[in-house]
């Protein structure tokens, strides 16, 4: 099988649209709703997953046919951790800066149920290559969304853009203008909302396709 | 049950019961027929039965040992890079407090810094290494003051503070002009505040809203200097606006910042007399019973 074959585009485009694996498999969704209150951390989340979903997808699946079925999961569990705690290290030792802003992010990466998903459905059964696709496309998959609720999120919490403000202020209510900051948005809970109106309009636009 | 056999002189395999007189394709002698065992040398190509128990405990261990291994080494061996870039994250702190943008962190605050410490109401020169955390010369009953000569030969003192906020620690370093009763400006971060809400405690933005408060009000030995509801500060020189949708990170700043510079004006007194040096130690007694309180909690 060729490096940039039909399987395995699909296996990469897939997770961006129709696999997409918050607005089809929904997960992930608990750190979705911890990182998108900014559009800044929501991409520096999606882009630290793609990397981690990749890497350790392609470790399991080099270790695939070694690995004893009845600890696989303790086993994926065990090089994720691993993976990130090195990675952290790394960025904390060579990076100050980006690991001071990741701070709380790389941990949160262990637990995304996005990674230990694709690792048992899509690693253990599949080489290196094709697995490293389906981890930057899952990632990606994921980071596009958070984008997206992110960028919702900030425009409407507080009408600033990666810290830009673009709401002039003098519309505002404060500075007798007629409009109000959306303080609702900068709560998790608006992220929920949000983010079932954008698998609302990914199944909509998909069921027509069909 | 049918076993296999292989003729050595045709090389055939074939079906039989038992064992044949001759070989059914060839028809070379018994002698130069051997049985096939299937299973044993498919067995062979996959290494290991990779179910059991034995391969799944070694395999356990092997993975864990190794795993533990490579942890510990690149920690350790990544540790004084990292212990190096918090003590100049540290220092850079205590420059923006002094609302000094440097590029060469460690070269200016040698430059304009000096780590003191209060001892006895005394103020004496710290020569140890240096602290990215200040609870050890808390027990000892001594403070931490950085005591800051700026290049227009004024000086400035930077209190450093810890606190609590909604989710974790507050930390803080506050400049005070020579006179310690106004606020030169401030640092202020955080472990794990909500982004875009608490977080922005973070930002400059805030921190410099603080620049130009006076810590007292009309007694000068209780420190007034805090964090109202935003909008609720207008022009007080005591209070400073807090956060929008913020209100217990915003109170936990006021907190800090109050009883962190209450704890220094009690232990040392810049312009007052040396005489009330006595009264002071308690003080310190006082903050750490504070501390130990919310430490129980």
């Amino acid at each position: 099988m060729s490096l940039f074959s039909k399987e395995n585009g699909a296996v990469f485009t897939g997770p961006l649209n129709i696999n997409n694996p918050i607005a089809v498999q929904v997960l992930g969704i608990c750190s979705a709703l911890a990182v998108t209150s900014q559009l800044k951390p929501a991409i520096v989340m999606g882009l630290s997953v793609t990397v981690i979903t990749a890497f350790a997808n392609v470790i399991i699946s080099l270790i695939r046919k070694t690995i004893p079925n009845r600890i696989r999961i303790i086993v994926q569990l065990v090089v994720v951790a691993a993976l990130v705690t090195i990675v952290s290290n790394i960025l904390k030792a060579y990076v100050y800066d980006v690991s001071v802003q990741l701070s709380v992010y790389v941990g949160l990466i262990i637990t995304n149920c996005i990674l230990m998903g694709r690792l048992e459905a899509f690693a253990l059964q599949n080489g290196p290559w094709e697995s490293f696709l389906d981890g930057v496309g899952n990632g990606l998959g994921y980071a596009v969304i958070l984008v997206i609720v992110g960028f919702v999120r900030e425009l409407l919490g507080s009408g600033t853009l990666l810290g830009f403000t673009i709401i002039p202020s003098s519309v505002l209510m404060e500075n007798g203008g007629l409009y109000l900051h959306n303080g609702m948005m900068t709560m998790p809970a608006m992220a929920l909302i949000i983010l079932a109106c954008v698998i609302w309009a990914h199944r909509s636009i998909n069921d027509k396709e069909k | 049950m049918a076993k296999k056999f292989k003729c050595k002189v045709c090389g055939q395999t074939f079906e039989a019961d038992s064992m044949p007189e001759k070989c059914p394709i060839c028809g070379a002698p018994k002698s130069e027929i051997e049985e096939v065992t299937e299973p044993s040398p498919k067995k062979k190509k996959k290494g290991f039965d990779t179910n059991g128990n034995a391969y799944t405990i070694i395999y356990a261990s092997i993975m864990v040992i190794l795993v533990a291994f490579l942890l510990a080494f690149v920690a350790s061996s990544l540790k004084p890079t990292q212990d190096a870039n918090v003590v100049n994250d540290v220092k850079n702190q205590i420059l923006t407090s002094l609302n000094i943008e440097s590029k060469d962190i460690e070269g200016d605050f040698n430059k304009i810094v000096k780590d003191m410490l209060i001892k006895d109401g005394e103020l004496v020169e710290y020569d140890g290494k240096f602290q990215t955390s200040y609870s050890q010369e808390l027990k000892d009953g001594n403070l931490h003051l950085f005591v800051a000569t700026l290049e227009d030969g004024s000086t400035k003192y930077v209190v450093p503070m810890v606190g609590r906020g909604l989710w974790g620690g507050l930390w803080g370093y506050v400049a005070l002009n020579d006179d310690f009763k106004t606020v030169y400006g401030t640092y202020f971060s955080h472990e794990s505040e909500t982004a875009g809400l608490g977080a922005l405690i973070a930002e400059r933005k805030f921190q410099t809203s603080f620049i130009g408060k006076k810590l007292f009000a009309d007694d000068e030995n209780t420190v007034a200097l805090t964090v109202v509801k935003s909008g609720q500060a207008k022009d007080d020189i005591n209070k400073v606006d807090g956060i929008t949708g913020a209100t217990l990170t915003s109170k936990g700043v006021a907190e800090m910042v109050t009883t962190g510079l209450q704890m220094y004006v009690d232990a040392y007194k810049v312009k007052a007399s040396s005489s009330e040096v006595d009264e002071n130690i308690p003080a310190v007694e006082d903050y750490q019973n504070i501390e130990n309180i919310q430490k129980e909690d």
